[in-house]
């Protein structure tokens, strides 16, 4: 079973998938382009010291996000890696 | 007779694109490992046995639709310049992501080539591209190159003449999810790589990101970036001042020799020369150890790291999280943090970076603050060893960034209203510096570019200090005049009159404030023949000077005006005349407010 949760929510280290992106179209079309498409792989590499942002590394290449924007994303969980 | 072609160069942020256009056309645009380094459309030719390329290198962009203004450049241009054909340079090591642009190009342009950059790097991290795969897939050339090879310049520039020959149909316009699909499914074909390529930035970024590393990391960084400047520096310094005031005095000799005008030989050798040379000597030293090193990590990739540290005050501050890069190209120099807001996209957060990125205390004023840091806060034994000042310099700075955080804070709760915008930053892979190289050019761009505008500012106000010290007026000169103007105001803030009017003159350039300094207080209108610590310190000391006026000091050198490089700079990069002026205020009035506080509150205990 696949629990869904918010991106800013990814323990570092584990592992998901986008599943849904609610923002405005501008940013989403910024993250789009980026690759975050539904279904991409995703995987939280690590957070910063104040806890936001943490990056992530998503088709090879690794974002950093602000908790307040990756909260507007949702990811479905794998088992850890 | 050669062909003329124009050939466009495009690609996402941080693949290359300006290293590849600088060996393609010798040109020198400066290059780092961070995202969205170039900010305008450059131009260059090359040469080749065969052809005359123009060659247009476009800002990077992920995209052309997202409407961002480099995209928005980028995309302006492919749709209503004339040009021949297009090169979308892709990053090896990260293709999938890539191809999105390719897609996007191939869709408005009908002559596409495709380079793939950074192959040693893929190879390295275990990624193997299949070319000729990827060539027949895409139906556009292909080209796999490591642009900072020598065969692989080559290469490109015998791939270059194959431009234009070969047109491609355009494809049909896909939605964003399709075309990212489509850039999978080729890359499942092409691309085959081992389970963790990236092990090794993963591995550094524990040491350079985490939680429980990332700040001491960037503090013993900082540390260690001025340690090795002020210890390098010194003897060399002194060795220039010492000569510098050889010369100078047997300039004056010469000049008296040669029968010209007393006040002729006055303004040249005591005034122009000696004030040029200072600013010479204590400049140049740091200068070459402090950009190539800093040349260094922005090569290395750190910068970005330092940016995703910090982005979390920023953020609390509402200001965008790439602040904390232009802010530490501040420390360079101003003017180029000035400039370099404009990797911020939100205008109203690039302005807030504009109008607080003099808080950073740029290498100009680096010489002074030291200077007084030695004199007073480590009984002179700065030049013996200089861990101590670099750390003192380092809290300096420290309390430079807090004080840019504030008053971002009340920029964004006043006059510059809204809420953070979106912030995405990419931490590209750790690259090898070349380090040969980024010597190189950060001594002949940054270091001779920013020493040559010092050197401009200083021959005239050289000049001008000479005149005020000189033209006697009732018994006293102009100088004596002004210093006495603005003595009440000096008091109020814990310095004086000659500090006041040393920080008005150094307009042109800080570096200038300190002998302007010991010119007023010797009285006599040239720098007299001081050239180490203790003779300055004497000078001071005599001058009423205690610890008081000291801290009063190095705040007022962090917080007063910019100098009239980053005046300007404000004024080209927001086009308005009012936040330049709002930009001389506020660290003017900050200055002003935080002294007086602190001259109060030591008074009273």
């Amino acid at each position: 079973m696949c629990i869904k949760i918010r991106l800013s929510e990814m323990e570092p280290d584990s592992q998901g998938r986008i599943s849904e992106i609610i923002m405005e179209e501008k940013k989403e079309r910024r993250l789009l382009d980026l690759g975050f498409t539904e279904g991409t792989k995703i995987t939280c590499i690590g957070e910063s010291f104040f806890g936001s942002p943490k990056a992530y590394r998503i088709r090879g290449a690794v974002i950093a996000l602000r908790t307040s924007d990756a909260g507007k994303i949702y990811v479905e969980m794998e088992e850890k890696e | 007779m050669k062909e003329k072609k124009t050939i466009v160069l495009a690609g996402n942020p941080n693949v290359g694109k300006s290293t590849i256009f600088n060996q393609l056309t010798g040109r020198n645009q400066h290059t780092g490992n961070w995202t969205g380094k170039t900010v305008e459309i450059s131009e260059g030719i090359c040469e080749t046995e065969h052809g005359i390329f123009r060659i247009i290198d476009l800002p990077g962009t992920y995209s052309l639709y997202s409407r961002s203004p480099e995209e928005e450049i980028a995309r302006n241009y492919l749709m209503g310049e004339d040009f021949d054909s297009v090169m979308v340079i892709c990053d090896g090591t990260c293709l999938e992501r890539n191809l999105n642009l390719v897609f996007q190009v191939m869709e408005i342009c009908p002559s596409v080539m495709v380079c793939i950059n950074l192959m040693d790097e893929a190879e390295k991290k275990g990624i193997r591209i299949q070319l000729e795969k990827l060539e027949e897939l895409l139906d556009v050339p292909v080209i796999g190159i490591s642009a900072h090879s020598r065969s692989s310049v080559e290469k490109c520039r015998k791939f270059l003449e194959t431009a234009g020959k070969q047109k491609n149909c355009l494809i049909p316009a896909k939605d964003i999810r399709t075309r990212m699909k489509e850039a999978e499914a080729v890359c499942r074909q092409v691309v085959s790589a081992q389970p963790y390529p990236d092990q090794r930035d993963r591995k550094l970024d524990r040491i350079f990101t985490s939680r429980k590393t990332g700040f001491p990391v960037m503090f013993l960084l900082v540390v260690f970036i001025l340690w090795m400047t002020i210890f390098g520096a010194n003897g060399f310094s002194d060795f220039l001042l010492t000569v510098n005031f050889w010369a100078g005095e047997k300039l004056k000799i010469i000049l008296e020799q040669m029968d010209l005008p007393r006040w002729f030989c006055g303004l040249t050798a005591d005034g122009i020369f000696r004030v040029t040379g200072w600013v010479v000597s204590v400049m140049l030293p740091p200068m070459l150890i402090f950009f190539p090193l800093f040349s260094l990590l922005e090569d290395f990739g750190y910068l970005p790291r330092a940016a995703y540290n910090m982005d979390r005050p920023l953020e609390c501050c509402k200001a965008c999280g790439k602040q904390a890069l232009t802010m530490c190209m501040g420390l360079g120099c101003n003017a180029a943090g000035i400039t370099g807001c404009r990797i911020i996209d939100s205008p109203r957060e690039r302005i807030i970076a504009v109008l607080t990125n003099v808080f950073m205390p740029c290498n100009g004023r680096f010489p002074t603050i030291l200077m007084v840091i030695s004199i007073f806060f480590t009984s002179g034994a700065v030049w013996k060893s200089s861990l101590i000042p670099a750390v003192c310099l380092t809290a300096l700075i420290i309390f430079a960034a807090a004080l840019t955080l504030l008053v971002s804070r009340i920029l964004s709760e006043t006059l510059l209203k809204g809420v953070p915008s979106f912030f995405v930053l990419e931490l590209p892979p750790y690259r090898k510096p070349q380090i040969g190289k980024v010597i190189l050019h950060s001594v002949r761009d940054r270091v001779l570019f920013v020493l040559m505008r010092a050197v401009m500012a200083a021959a005239p106000a050289g000049a001008l200090i000479w005149i005020l010290a000189n033209v006697k007026e009732n018994g006293s000169s102009l100088l004596a005049v002004c210093t006495e103007f603005f003595e009440p105001l000096g008091q109020v803030m814990g310095l004086d009159g000659v500090i006041f009017t040393a920080f008005l003159l150094g307009f042109p350039a800080n570096e200038i404030v300190m002998p302007i300094i010991i010119m007023a207080y010797l009285a006599q209108g040239a720098i007299g023949n001081v050239t180490g610590l203790e003779e300055i310190r004497e000078i001071l000391l005599s001058n009423g000077w205690n610890l008081q006026t000291a801290v009063s000091f190095l705040i007022f050198s962090i917080a007063h005006w910019p100098c009239a490089a980053s005046a300007a700079a404000v004024r080209r990069e927001t086009g308005k005349i009012s936040w330049m002026i709002l930009s001389c205020l506020l660290p003017a009035v900050t200055g002003f407010v935080l002294c007086s506080l602190i001259n109060i509150l030591l008074e009273i205990i």
